[in-house]
């Protein structure tokens, strides 16, 4: 433990220390030498192209991918032009730009994605060098071509190409340049000679940093902070200026005495720098300059590339790859000698409680006077985080662990989530697994973005692991690797479409949020339908298998899923789809086979489109609805003949129907069609549209008795209706006489109190009473009292001796009828008595 | 506004609230002044969910109701339109959008769907160019408004056609959607019993619905431990009969349209004291009804034989309440009367309203059409002579009485036969084309598709097993203290409500026979509940059972579930939910096609 200062290096109040990650896995003969290295922030991975400009097509240069700890994961020999620059995406795609302006995008392992072009003009002027960089849009990429003009992309995936304006004065490629996103924007920052640009998308701007001498040289380096906050310039006479990125403030100017031009220069910092630095690689050197104007310097042997990081810099060499990052606050409390910070003083406690000595318990009542153990336990819990060494992080959580024995009310969660954490952080550091990342970074990147870079690396089962660990919910975690894992293993040539829909249908089962129609949809990208299909056998939401299935081509059993989906929406978009692939034959046939699309469908030619409505039912050989087409066809007609033909066709298709019924009725139609046109023609009647009860009535209102008569007879209208009819007829015309003689004329089909209560009800009480007599005992009351004849009433209901109706005339006496009343009770009461 | 929502069993309000967000979210998605266009249909439903209240808050300055031609100006940065999705309605959309653009074009456009989007509309809009002119386009998913505290309803007025006559299942997928959206508010529902073809649809949506969203598992506690899903077609009687609850005879007489009803003003004249009585109103009196009124939530499932007494009673409470100021003597004693004074003089108001209505009603129960209308029903329902041409129908067609008192009828008397004889049905059919007009034939054809209206096919009729073993007719139903759900049609109880009654006890497996007399399978489904949410019941409370009516459900089957569930010894509480609130008449009206003749 003593030895965890060994390699802190002071530099002005803080400490930088330099801490070993990997010994590289890989085995690079000439180092990285003549090697384009591409290398990612959070412990991203590394590409390799080496002699990139070697041309001859005998002997082409290899490209080759490894993880952070060296371990290949990748390598091919690079077929294509020339490539100028190579890059990483925040989703760990490999970008190769080449001299031409075209960039290609290799996956990890490195099969081609896709490419774009950087803009035609490029081809011309060829790329003279590119940078790609990361803002809150994503990845993008800028490049200055031969004829000195750049252009950027803020964005790769939502690719927008950007041109900026003409920088006065540059010939070539300026003398160093880089991208700054700042306020939203992206803009370029140049130096020409001892000048200084700002780039925007409408202007150069010439800007001049503040404190930096005239006399300072040429800007031939610069650099800015990973936050885009923190600006660095280095000149030809070895001065390095420091400042913010807004060129608003100087930070400080630091004399390297050094005049050649480094060969990187990467700011050194971390989230509340105490002691930011700009740390700058020569061929031998590696200095590390502070804002305090003092210096680390390193010798080195080998080439090596700097990672800027969020919170320091990897130096990674052909040998081994180090951190250098400057030691966090917490660990300087703790480690630094002689420090009576808590946390320093309860490791201390602990660790003279292992070897059972007394003193643990002084050290403890030292922190515990100050009141501090709880600080103590946070800052030993906080330390570990930082801490790279296993070692190092049990002793400062054992430590913690200790110290929170004694304490009554302490939160445990930050303790218990640092353990899980680093757990976590451990695994994935190892070699193997290759993301060097540190505490801050992790959670800077989030969890989330862990998992990804482990799905992107195909680490399942470790993913799977974390996200178990983590308790993470399984939409968001295990699912999530799990739809990664299909969509990988549906690529693998050499397995059958079956033992892939097996091995997917088996690990991912029911597993929540994994879309099967999103993995079939990626073993369709990779031409392999058959699977397609059978993976999206497995997929519970019609919605999502229809229009994949559409795309393939696979309409019926598209359709035959939408069905099976119940949404008669997804079956309207089929159908649509449909009608505009197939020819008509074939469209009808496929609807034919399924019921419910076929009526969705005759739904909607109801509404838009009557002869498809047609020609389905034609085919269908459906008559009754073909005929009931017409039917409702006619009533648009305009034109009583077509109107007529339309009918005429009903009959046929009824009849075809074997409706027989329906055959009469048109036909009875068509003829009271005809019947009433020919009278309004006649006596202008005005009967068409009129029912054929309403025809009667209107030809016995207008005294056409006989036509009624005939209309009567031929469509065999029940004896009761008619009479109905005629009985109230002949009393709206107030014709008694005539009423009297058709009373007479046979027995009445529908008795006689109709006759009391229509003549009633056209205020014909004389008339009403001729009728009363014929009436049936049974209405005998009822008829009296219709014509107010109350008497009569009471006389018929004691007669027949039926309570209730004697009951009836009682309800409606006055006290008037006061003699009726006591007759009508006696009667009752007789009647009881029996 | 909606407390009474939340009185019952299951709040209710939770589902209106969650409506409410979603409204509330749509509209902030719109920055600045709106105004709504309003697919006419939309807005009853919605005043259940929004009052214009909320629409003001989020900047709703102007509503218009949909039409062609232009629309009305106003001084609004957003015009949304509030649609079903139906073609002929985007016609005019875009014929709104057209005009409008040619005037000022600074308006933005958004377009909501209820309750979903649909591909053919927004095709639609395409052809007619206008589809790019849409900002937004949205869809509120409003399947199920809370009516009341146990009551929901789709308000799908075709969902009983569609399913029917056209085979088009597009009200079912709402159906299954509604019940999901209700899962999610109210957990898993463990349970799933169904009768009837449409019912199993549904069910199966919803479990494939379920397995959609597996894994994002519900962590509620689910409150509904039974669903049962029941076709319109199981039972075709019950509508068709006249309701006798005091609420529908309101909705039979008058029609009670998203809990409101209208009513001829004359009885409702205010008469202060010592004025002579001033000019009538001419305008409807419009009442909204729910159980937020204690005194209707009271008497509305009441036989209306009992009405009568009920609110005699409430009056006699009422003014001895008014007395009690005589014998409020100190202060503190006349300041609690005064408190009370507000809610008195509501009551009051409240009884001399309903005191209007019954008297409204009575003036038709007690006239001579309406029980011989009766007394035929009820032959029907009791299977006296259905295989004969009837002399009352007869006689009504001669007189012609509205078509649809005619369709009710002959539709009864073919429920209750299973089917009319040849004869008969061609009869009643040529009468009624001659009477009404040939142009009714194809309402006839849509009748007889539904199953209302049907010749007999087998020689045997199974009414009479079904009535018998289900006990469907009550000889001694007692409509003032009633012992049994029968007193809802005094003497029928509805073969809908028996079957929930039997399911609840002694359950379906009594009664297999007659469930396969009955269309359509029968069946029961489980759903898995996740570990933990298993309820453990106390002694004596009550299960509680969601019974949704797939085409429809009338007061007076309601009136039969809440009887049910107030009956001491059911042990099961009923919420109610359905595509549609109906009557015989509206139910029949859906049915019909109505052809005009466009000859001059």
């Amino acid at each position: 433990m003593a030895f965890i200062t060994a390699n802190w290096n002071p530099l002005g109040e803080a400490f930088y220390r330099k801490t070993e990650l990997y010994e590289m896995c890989w085995n690079l003969r000439d180092g990285l030498r003549d090697s384009l290295v591409a290398t990612a922030p959070y412990g991203g991975p590394i590409a390799l192209l080496r002699e990139p400009h070697r041309r001859s097509p005998s002997s082409r240069p290899q490209l080759e991918i490894y993880f952070s700890s060296g371990v290949s994961v990748a390598s091919f020999p690079w077929k294509s032009g020339p490539v100028v620059h190579l890059g990483w995406t925040v989703s760990d795609e490999l970008l190769c730009i080449q001299e031409d302006g075209s960039v290609l995008i290799y996956d990890l392992f490195g099969s081609f994605k896709r490419h774009f072009n950087m803009g035609l003009e490029v081809v011309q002027s060829q790329v003279l060098e590119a940078k790609v960089f990361h803002s809150p849009y994503g990845t993008g990429i800028a490049i200055v071509t031969g004829s000195s003009r750049f252009t950027l992309a803020t964005n790769i995936e939502d690719l927008k190409l950007r041109r900026l304006p003409e920088v006065p004065g540059l010939q070539g490629k300026p003398s160093s340049w880089l991208v700054l996103s700042q306020d939203r924007q992206t803009k370029v920052l140049l130096s020409v000679g001892p000048d200084l640009f700002i780039l925007d998308n409408t202007a150069c701007t010439a800007v001049v940093p503040p404190g930096l001498s005239p006399q300072a040289g040429n800007i031939i380096q610069m650099s800015v902070s990973f936050s885009y906050k923190y600006l660095a310039l280095f000149t030809d006479t070895g001065h390095l200026w420091t400042g913010s990125s807004n060129l608003q403030d100087k930070l400080s100017e630091v004399e390297t005495k050094k005049s050649t031009p480094p060969r990187q220069m990467v700011w050194c910092r971390r989230p509340k720098s105490q002691q930011p630095s700009v740390v700058l690689m020569w061929d031998k050197l590696l200095m590390v300059a502070g804002v305090c104007q003092d210096t680390i310097q390193f010798p080195i042997e080998d080439p090596c590339v700097l990672v800027g990081e969020l919170d320091g810099v990897r130096i990674i060499s052909s040998s081994s790859q180090e951190l250098l990052q400057e030691v966090p606050l917490v660990c300087q409390d703790i480690f630094k000698i002689a420090s009576m910070a808590p946390g320093a003083l309860l490791l201390e406690a602990h660790r003279e409680y292992e070897k059972s000595s007394q003193k643990a318990d002084e050290y403890l009542r030292e922190i515990k006077e100050q009141s501090m153990l709880g600080e103590a336990v946070r800052q030993c819990v906080e330390a570990a985080g930082h801490e790279y060494d296993s070692n190092t992080q049990k002793s400062l959580l054992r430590a913690a662990s200790f110290g929170k024995c004694f304490l009554t009310d302490f939160n445990p969660d930050v303790f218990v989530a640092t353990c899980r954490e680093l757990r976590v952080l451990n695994a994935v550091r190892e070699s193997a697994v290759g993301l060097p990342l540190t505490f801050t970074q992790f959670k800077q990147m989030t969890l989330q973005v862990l998992i990804d870079r482990l799905v992107y690396r195909q680490f399942y089962p470790l993913a799977i692991e974390i996200c178990r660990y983590l308790k993470i919910p399984d939409y968001q975690g295990v699912s999530r690797v799990l739809k990664h894992w299909a969509s990988c293993k549906v690529q693998q040539k050499d397995l059958t479409d079956e033992a892939i829909a097996k091995a997917v249908c088996m690990k991912v089962g029911d597993s929540p949020g994994v879309s099967y129609s999103h993995i079939a949809a990626k073993a369709y990208e990779c031409g392999r339908t058959e699977l397609a299909i059978k993976l999206l056998d497995f997929e519970a939401r019609s919605g999502e298998q229809v229009p994949l299935l559409l795309k393939m081509k696979r309409s019926q059993l598209a359709l035959s899923k939408a069905v099976e989906s119940g949404d008669t929406d997804l079956v309207y978009t089929v159908v649509t789809y449909l009608k505009n692939e197939m020819n008509r034959g074939d469209f009808f046939m496929t609807l034919r086979n399924q019921p419910v699309a076929l009526s969705l469908y005759r739904k909607f030619c109801k509404l838009q489109e009557q002869d498809t409505l047609k020609d389905l039912y034609n085919q269908d050989d459906d008559h009754q609805e073909l005929a009931n087409f017409y039917v409702t066809a006619s009533y648009r007609e305009k034109r009583l003949e077509s109107r007529l033909s339309l009918l005429q066709s009903a009959v046929d298709e009824y009849n075809k129907a074997k409706n027989e019924f329906s055959v009469k009725a048109t036909e009875d139609e068509i003829r009271l069609l005809r019947f009433q046109r020919r009278l309004d023609d006649e006596k202008g009647a005005g009967l068409l549209g009129l029912s054929l009860q309403g025809t009667m009535e209107a030809l016995l209102a207008l005294g056409l008795n006989k036509q009624a008569e005939q209309l009567y007879r031929d469509f065999r209208v029940p004896d009761k209706r008619y009479w109905w009819l005629k009985l109230r007829s002949l009393a709206e015309k107030e014709e008694w006489e005539e009423l009297e003689k058709f009373s007479k004329s046979k027995k009445s089909p529908i008795g006689y109190l109709a006759f009391v209560e229509v003549c009633v009800k056209s205020n014909n009480k004389y008339e009403a009473k001729k009728y009363v007599s014929k009436v049936t005992p049974e209405q005998k009351v009822k008829a009296h009292l219709a014509i107010s004849d109350l008497e009569g009433a009471a006389d018929a209901a004691i007669e027949r001796k039926n309570e209730s109706e004697i009951g009836v005339v009682l309800s409606r006496c006055s006290t008037n009828d006061r003699l009726l009343m006591d007759k009508l009770n006696r009667a009752r009461n007789s009647i009881a008595k029996k | 506004m909606a407390a009474h929502l939340s009185y019952g069993r299951v709040n209710l309000n939770i589902l209106r609230e969650a409506a409410r967000k979603e409204l509330r979210e749509f509209l902030d998605k719109c920055a600045g002044s709106k105004a709504i266009v309003w697919d006419e249909y939309l807005t009853g439903p919605f005043g259940l969910i929004a009052q214009y209240s909320l629409l003001k808050e989020h900047e709703v300055e102007k509503m218009f109701t949909l039409k062609n031609g232009r629309l009305p100006s106003a001084d609004v940065k957003n015009i949304i339109f509030f649609v079903r999705p139906r073609l002929e309605l985007m016609d005019i959309i875009a014929e709104n959008v057209f005009s409008e653009d040619k005037m000022h074009s600074a308006r933005d456009f958004h377009i909501l769907f209820v309750p979903r989007r649909s591909m053919l509309c927004e095709q639609r809009l395409k052809e007619q160019g206008v589809l790019a002119s849409f900002i937004n386009i949205d869809e509120y998913i409003l399947d199920l408004i809370p009516y009341d505290g146990d009551l929901l309803s789709m308000e799908y007025e075709s969902a009983f056609r569609e399913c029917y006559l056209e085979n088009d299942q597009t009200s079912l997928y709402h159906t299954a959607k509604g019940l999901m959206t209700l899962q999610a508010l109210y957990g898993t529902i463990p349970q799933i019993y169904g009768k009837g073809d449409c019912a199993r649809h549904v069910a199966n949506m919803m479990l494939r619905m379920k397995r959609e969203f597996a894994g994002i598992q519900n962590q509620i506690l689910p409150v509904f431990d039974t669903l049962l899903l029941l076709d319109r077609n199981v039972d075709l009687l019950t509508p068709l009969a006249t309701q006798l609850t005091y609420e529908g005879l309101i909705d039979e007489i008058y029609g009670i349209t998203n809990g409101y009803v209208k009513l001829p003003p004359e009885k409702f004249a205010q008469k202060k004291q010592g004025e002579a009585s001033k000019d009538l109103p001419t305008e409807p009196k419009k009442l909204q009804l729910n159980s937020a009124e204690e005194l209707y939530a009271e008497i509305r499932d009441k036989n209306f034989n009992a009405v009568g007494a009920a609110l005699s009673k409430k009056a006699k409470i009422i003014s001895a309440a008014f007395e009690e100021r005589h014998n409020a003597k100190t202060v503190g004693e006349i300041k609690q009367f005064v408190s009370q004074l507000p809610h008195m003089q509501a009551a009051r108001s409240s009884l001399a309203n309903h005191t209007s209505i019954a008297e409204l009603i009575k003036d038709i129960t007690t006239s001579e059409a309406f029980f011989d209308n009766l007394t035929v029903e009820q032959e029907f329902m009791t299977g006296v002579d259905t295989d004969k041409v009837n002399t009352y129908i007869e006689d009504c067609i001669a007189q012609r009485d509205p078509l649809i008192k005619i369709l009710r009828l002959v539709c009864m008397q073919s429920v209750c036969n299973n089917g009319l004889k040849q004869k008969v049905f061609d009869y009643y059919k040529r009468e009624i084309l001659q009477t009404y007009g040939y142009e009714h034939m194809l309402t006839l054809n849509n009748l007889e598709k539904g199953g209302l209206l049907k010749p007999q096919t087998s020689s045997r009729n199974n009414y009479p097993t079904i009535r018998k073993t289900l006990k469907l007719w009550m000889e001694d139903a007692n409509e003032q203290n009633p012992n049994d759900i029968s007193y809802v049609y005094s003497g029928y109880a509805p073969l809908s409500i028996r079957l929930t009654q039997v399911l609840a006890r002694p359950g379906w497996r009594s009664i297999e026979e007659v469930l396969k007399m009955l269309p359509g399978p029968h069946f029961e489904e489980r759903q898995q509940l996740p570990a933990g949410l298993h309820k453990k019941r106390q002694q004596g409370e009550n299960r509680t059972t969601l019974v949704f009516f797939l085409g429809g459900v009338t007061y007076a089957e309601i009136a039969a579930l809440r009887f049910l569930s107030q009956m001491e010894d059911s042990g099961m509480e009923y919420i109610i939910a359905t595509t549609k609130l109906i009557n015989g008449t509206t139910w029949v009206k859906s049915l019909m096609d109505r052809l005009e003749s466009q000859t001059p």
